[in-house]
C-alpha cells in the first residue's frame, strides 16, 4: 500500500505544475490568525465565571450544605454509595450485562465520606471544645439502627428548615448529636476553614479535589448554578460554555446521544454513549478501508467544484 | 459576555445562539472556499514541467 | 570492525536511514516550491490555518504556564492571554472541522493516502483530549462543573482511579505537557505523510480505465 518512491503524479510528465510557497503560505496563514485571535481577545475577551468552594456554598444556601453533610454523615449521598473508584458501593456503577469495566477496576481513588466530609474535619477543628468531642462520641458509640433513626428525621425536618444569619433552624425532634455536629460543621463550611481541612487533612500539599468536588457536587447548589448556565446533561450543556462564548462545539455529537432514546432513560448511559463514540471515532478512522462510507465523496459532487479548473482543463483536452 | 446565552430551542435541539452562529459560519466558510476563485491559478496557461 | 568503504556498505544503520530518508523524502519532496496545478481552492488552505492556530495555542498556553495556573485570574495581561489562548482553540477546531470536510469530501485517502488520513483522525481525537484537560485547569465554576459531570463517563469505563478528572494536578501535567507533545508530534508525522505521498489528485470519474479508483 505504500509508495517509496516519488509521489507518482509528480513523476508523471503530463502533470502541469505551477509555483506555490509553503512557507510564504504558512507565514500569511500565521499573520492572518493572529490578527484575528487577537480582535476576539481584545473586543470579547475569555469566560471566567469564579469557582464555587464549601464556604462559597455554605453561605449561600446554608440548608442545601446541612441536609447534603447529613447525608454524607449518614453515607447515604450519591458519591457516598457511588461505588468504585471511590467506594464499594453500587450506586453509580454502570455496567451492559455482565461487562463492568468500572467494578473491574476496582477502589483507586478511596473516600470514606462519613469520616472524610464530616468527623475527620470535626475532630480536627474540635481543638479544647469538649461539648463537640463528647458529641462526637456519642455518634460514633450508638448503633448503626439509631444512627439511621437520627439522620432519617433529621433530614425530613431539613426539609422545612428556617434559615437567619446563616443559620439552619428545625423543628424539634430527637436527632441525637447530629445538628450539634452539623451546626459546628456549617460555621467550619462558613469560615473557609473546611475548605482547607479537605484538601489538606493528610499532607501539606495538595492538587487533588476530589474531596471537596464530591461534597459539592452531592448539594444542589452547584447542579442550580449550572442549570442557570444550561450546563446540565439534559441542556446539551457538554457543548456550552458560560456567558456568551461559544462552547464546546465539536462535542456536539458526544451530547447529543444523552438527549435521546434509549440514553436519556437509562442508568448506564455515560457507558453506552461511551462506547458509541468510540466506535465512531474507530469508524471514522477507518473511512478509507469501509465501502459505502469511502465513497460517498464521488456520489455527492463537491470534489467536482473544488477540482473544476481540473475537469475544465481536462474536457478541453479531451474535446 | 458574561450573562446566561439565549438558547434555541426546536424539537430535541436545544443550542445557544453562540454556538448556532460559530456553526452557522462554518458552513458558510465552507461555501465560500468551494465558490472563491483561488489567486495565482488562472485556467490556460502553459505547460511546464516539474522544474 | 569494516572500514568505510561508501554508501553501500551493508551494515551501517546511519547510512541505511539516510538511505530510506534520501529515496522517501527527498528535500524537493519535503519543501517543494510547485504544486500541480488543480490544488487551486480555498479548500487547501484549511490545513495550514489549522496549524498557524495551533501554534499561537502553544505560543498563548507556553506564557500562561510560565506565570502559573492562578495568574489569569489575578491580572489583566493574564486574562487577555488565556483569552488569546481561548480563541485560537476555538479557531484550531472550526478549520481542522472545515479540513476535515474538505479532505473527506475530496476522498484524500486514495492511492495508498489512507494511513495520512487515520493519522488525521488520531489528531483529531487527541485534540478533543487536550482539550477537555485544559478546561479542567482553568480553576474556575466552568471546570468545577466539567470535573463532576465527566466523572460518571471516566469512571464508567473503569479508567476513573487512574485518570482522575477531579484531580488537578493530574489534568494540568497532561494538558501542559503530554499532550501537546503528542499533538504536536502527529501533526508533525501527518505532514511528513502529506509531504513524501503529495498531495491526492482529483478524483477520477472513471473516464480513464486504468483509474485505481480508491
Amino acid at each position: 500500500m505504500t509508495n517509496e518512491r516519488t509521489p507518482a503524479h509528480l513523476d508523471k510528465p503530463e502533470v502541469r505544475t505551477v509555483p506555490y510557497d509553503l512557507i510564504k503560505e504558512i507565514a500569511i496563514a500565521m499573520v492572518v490568525s493572529l490578527v484575528v485571535i487577537l480582535g476576539f481577545a481584545i473586543f470579547l475577551s475569555s469566560p471566567d465565571v469564579p469557582s464555587v468552594s464549601i464556604q462559597s456554598w455554605s453561605a449561600a444556601d446554608p440548608a442545601d450544605f446541612v441536609t447534603t453533610a447529613n447525608d454524607e454523615l449518614a453515607g447515604a449521598s450519591t458519591t457516598a454509595n457511588y461505588g468504585p473508584p471511590y467506594n464499594n458501593g453500587t450506586g453509580s456503577v454502570q455496567s451492559i450485562g455482565p461487562v463492568s469495566p468500572q467494578s473491574w477496576a476496582g477502589v483507586h481513588a478511596n473516600v470514606d465520606q462519613p469520616h472524610d466530609f464530616v468527623i475527620n474535619p470535626l475532630k480536627q477543628a474540635a481543638g479544647n471544645d469538649s461539648a463537640l468531642m463528647a458529641a462526637i462520641n456519642s455518634y460514633e458509640t450508638a448503633s448503626a439502627d439509631q444512627q439511621g433513626k437520627w439522620h432519617d428525621a433529621y433530614a425530613k425536618a431539613l426539609k422545612d428548615a428556617k434559615v437567619s444569619n446563616g443559620q439552619v433552624a428545625v423543628a424539634s425532634g430527637d436527632y441525637g448529636p447530629v445538628p450539634q455536629m452539623m451546626s459546628r460543621l456549617l460555621q467550619l463550611a462558613q469560615t473557609g476553614a473546611l475548605d482547607g481541612l479537605l484538601l489538606s487533612s493528610d499532607h501539606f500539599y495538595q492538587t487533588d479535589y476530589t474531596k471537596p468536588l464530591l461534597f459539592m457536587n452531592d448539594g444542589g447548589y452547584l447542579a442550580g448554578l449550572a442549570q442557570d448556565q444550561h450546563l446540565t446533561g439534559t441542556q446539551w450543556g457538554m457543548m456550552n460554555e458560560t456567558g456568551l462564548y461559544p462552547g464546546q462545539t465539536w462535542l456536539w455529537l458526544y451530547t447529543l446521544w444523552y438527549q435521546v432514546p434509549p440514553f436519556n432513560g437509562v442508568s448506564n448511559a455515560d457507558l453506552l454513549v461511551v462506547l458509541v463514540m468510540v466506535i465512531l471515532t474507530l469508524l471514522l478512522m477507518l473511512v478509507p478501508l469501509i465501502p459505502g462510507l469511502r465513497d460517498i465523496p464521488r456520489w455527492v459532487p463537491i470534489y467536482r467544484v473544488i477540482w473544476r479548473g481540473y475537469y475544465a482543463s481536462r474536457s478541453q483536452e479531451l474535446s | 459576555m458574561d450573562q446566561p446565552a439565549g438558547y434555541l430551542h426546536w424539537g430535541f435541539i436545544l443550542i445557544s445562539w453562540p454556538n448556532l452562529l460559530l456553526i452557522g459560519l462554518m458552513v458558510v466558510l465552507f461555501g465560500l472556499a468551494l465558490i472563491l476563485p483561488f489567486p495565482g491559478h488562472g485556467s490556460a496557461t502553459e505547460r511546464e514541467k516539474r522544474g | 570492525m569494516k572500514s568505510r568503504v561508501g554508501d553501500d556498505s551493508s551494515g551501517s544503520w546511519t547510512a541505511a536511514t539516510r538511505r530510506q530518508l534520501e529515496r522517501r523524502l527527498p528535500w524537493e519532496n519535503l519543501l517543494p516550491d510547485r504544486q500541480p496545478f488543480w490544488v487551486g481552492s480555498w479548500v487547501y488552505v484549511f490545513g495550514v490555518v489549522t496549524i498557524a492556530a495551533l501554534v499561537w495555542v502553544i505560543a498563548s498556553g507556553t506564557i500562561l504556564a510560565l506565570f502559573g495556573p492562578q495568574w489569569w485570574h489575578l491580572s489583566r495581561a493574564g486574562r487577555f492571554f488565556n483569552s488569546l489562548h481561548f480563541w485560537s482553540v476555538q479557531l484550531f477546531f472550526v478549520f481542522m472541522v472545515l479540513h476535515l470536510w474538505g479532505q473527506y469530501f475530496m476522498a484524500s485517502w486514495r492511492e495508498g493516502r489512507a494511513p495520512t488520513w487515520m493519522v488525521g483522525a488520531v489528531t483529531f481525537a487527541v485534540s478533543i483530549v487536550a482539550a477537555f484537560t485544559g478546561y479542567l485547569s482553568q480553576q474556575n465554576f466552568d471546570s468545577q462543573w466539567i470535573a463532576v459531570n465527566a466523572k460518571d463517563a471516566v469512571n464508567s469505563t473503569g479508567i476513573g482511579g487512574f485518570f482522575n478528572v477531579l484531580n488537578f494536578g493530574q489534568m494540568y501535567g497532561l494538558h501542559v505537557m503530554l499532550l501537546p507533545i503528542g499533538i504536536t508530534v502527529l501533526v508533525a508525522l501527518h505532514i511528513v505523510q502529506v509531504r513524501m505521498k503529495g498531495v491526492v489528485p482529483p478524483i477520477d470519474d472513471g473516464k480513464s480505465a486504468t483509474s485505481k479508483g480508491r
